[in-house]
């Protein structure tokens, strides 16, 4: 469990990044944090492993404030991925993967093997181990960054826009493949954006930043498209215009579901997940252009 | 001898007798890389742990660059005399002058490969829990080791230039011949002198600059 209480952070030059700021993240769960650029979430997010001090409040993990804790110690033991993959360019995709339990003592042998099989979990071909940063793309760079940061089998993974620099089928597919491994996994996953989407899909709950980190809202994504507490909120998810509204139309028997554009999105379920009225599920229904939106609005979790 | 003073050097050169003995080329070309040498490795002990600090902190850096300013901008010769004056006639005044004369390029080829490493780099070694230390000797130096052996070339190049003022206070090196036929007259073995000074020189130019480019990082260059 992670907990902010009353955090506050004010850079020497006088910028209040965060003004008052609690929040209890439970374990195995991923909380999102989105806003727009600017709103303190990278400050917030670097509390949790001391690479930025609160001006005031504390941070704890499992009521241990990290205030008392060795910083590079706390460090080691959690994952860390950002945006730019922040790997290390002089050293290969294995060496970069095993630099943390490196750093922990691991042996090397017994790092290097453990690092193959995170290659593997993350998706990437084992013939790239030897490969330099510079010779992969950015796609492969942040399933790289995605393998170091789990290395130590940390139970907190901090996540800053880690795939904001990628184009967006590879992006798509890399939030994919993280929630895939989260329901494997279940770190508890600090996940940092300034995109809605991506936060909805990646997070359990979601905070709404406003600038100075000041929550707007935060639920889950159902909570906060069934009830946004303002207009703000409404309009960074977009509910204002419309654009998460989805309407039901009855089409030979069935309750297809059509999103703002009027494109088919998908086929409405019954709760036990028995399409309505029609019988037997059509695959191709569901399978529409706006399929992702259903995904979003009856997540099942 | 020769009447054309520099075809003189030539023959002066091409005489096996300067090729043996105690005050032969080889003698004096060993004295003249152990001074160079000696010169070189004193002012990196002081300049560049100094480098390292103050481009991992960014500490005193003002400082640092200027006083690699001043020392830059003190006459050699005047150095060497004046140190001569203070510690008397030998190795010593020379080799002070030297250091002095090596210490700016290696500062600033110390501080500048540490602070040529990306700063988002730095940041996410850090974020991983990399130590100060760890950040320093396994990022920012291996990173930069070829604009730290940049400042070890430019620092070389410049004492091995000016180690024949080692042989103006009595000691040896190729100065040695240059301070003897300035002395008597004898222009060939002047330019003799010369002529070897400036081809040490130039082979510790390029064997330095070999190696800056092996020492580039593999990944940050490209195959
Ligand atoms: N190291 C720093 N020094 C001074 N100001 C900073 C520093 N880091 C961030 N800030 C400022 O704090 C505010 C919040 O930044 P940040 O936490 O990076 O926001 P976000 O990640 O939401 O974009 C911004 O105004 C930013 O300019
Ligand atoms: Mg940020």
């Amino acid at each position: 469990m992670i907990g902010f209480e009353n955090v506050r952070k004010e850079y020497p030059g006088g910028t209040v990044a965060v003004e008052d700021f609690s929040l209890e993240i439970a374990s195995h769960e991923a909380v999102a944090l989105v806003g727009t650029s600017g709103s303190g979430k990278t400050t917030l997010m670097r509390m949790i492993n001391r690479m930025v001090d609160p001006t005031a409040g504390r941070v704890h993990i499992d009521d241990e404030d990290v205030a008392a804790m060795d910083p590079v110690v706390l460090r080691r033991s959690i994952g860390y991925v950002m945006q730019a993959s922040g790997l290390l360019p002089h050293r290969t995709v294995l060496d970069n993967i095993t630099t943390v339990p490196v750093l922990r003592g691991t042996a090397k042998g017994e790092a290097r093997e453990r690092a193959r099989t995170l290659m593997d979990t993350v998706g990437l071909d084992p013939d790239l181990a030897d490969r330099y940063p510079a010779q992969l793309s950015g796609g492969q760079q942040q399933r790289v960054g995605v393998a170091r940061g789990l290395a130590a089998d940390p139970n907190i993974l901090l996540m800053d826009e880690p795939f904001g620099a990628v184009d967006p089928i590879v992006r798509d597919e890399l939030q994919g493949e993280l929630q895939r491994l989260q329901r494997e996994l279940r770190k508890t996953i600090v996940f940092v954006t300034h995109d809605i989407d991506e936060a909805f899909r990646i997070g359990d709950r979601v905070a709404i930043l406003r600038p100075g980190g000041r929550i707007a809202q935060v639920g889950t994504p159902q909570e906060i498209l069934a009830d946004p507490t303002d207009d703000f909120v409404a309009s960074f998810v977009g509910a204002d215009r419309g654009a998460r509204t989805l309407h039901v139309e009855h089409v030979d028997g069935r309750d297809v579901v059509v999103d703002a554009d009027g494109r088919a999105a998908g086929v409405l379920a019954g709760a036990d997940g028995r399409l309505g009225d029609g019988g037997a599920a059509d695959g191709d229904a569901a399978a529409g252009p706006g399929a992702e939106a259903l995904a979003t609005e009856e997540r099942p979790r | 001898m020769n009447e054309n003073p520099f075809l003189g050097a030539l023959d002066w050169l091409a005489d096996p007798m300067r090729w043996s003995g105690p005050s032969g080329i080889p003698v004096r070309t060993a004295e003249h890389l152990g001074y160079t040498a000696l010169g070189v490795l004193v002012a990196a002990l002081i300049a560049v742990p100094v480098g390292l600090y103050v481009g991992h902190t960014g500490r005193f850096k003002g400082l640092a660059v200027g006083a690699a300013g001043v020392a830059r901008a003190l006459p050699t010769l005047g150095l060497v005399t004046l140190f001569a004056l203070l510690v008397g006639i030998g190795l010593t005044a020379p080799l002070l002058a030297f250091v002095t004369l090596a210490i700016p390029s290696l500062l600033a080829g110390a501080y500048s490969a540490v602070e040529s490493a990306d700063p988002a780099t730095v940041d996410a070694a850090r974020a991983q829990g990399m130590t100060e230390w760890q950040i320093l000797t396994r990022v920012e130096i291996p990173l930069g080791m070829s604009l730290l052996v940049g400042g070890v070339r430019g620092a070389t190049v410049q004492v091995v230039a000016t180690a024949m003022l080692a042989a103006y206070v009595g000691s040896g090196g190729l100065g040695r011949y240059i301070f003897q036929g300035l002395g008597s007259q004898d222009y060939p073995q002047m330019i003799a002198g010369s002529l070897l000074v400036i081809v040490l020189a130039l082979v510790l130019d390029l064997a330095l600059l070999l190696l800056q480019r092996l020492t580039a990082p593999r990944g940050t260059v490209a195959p």
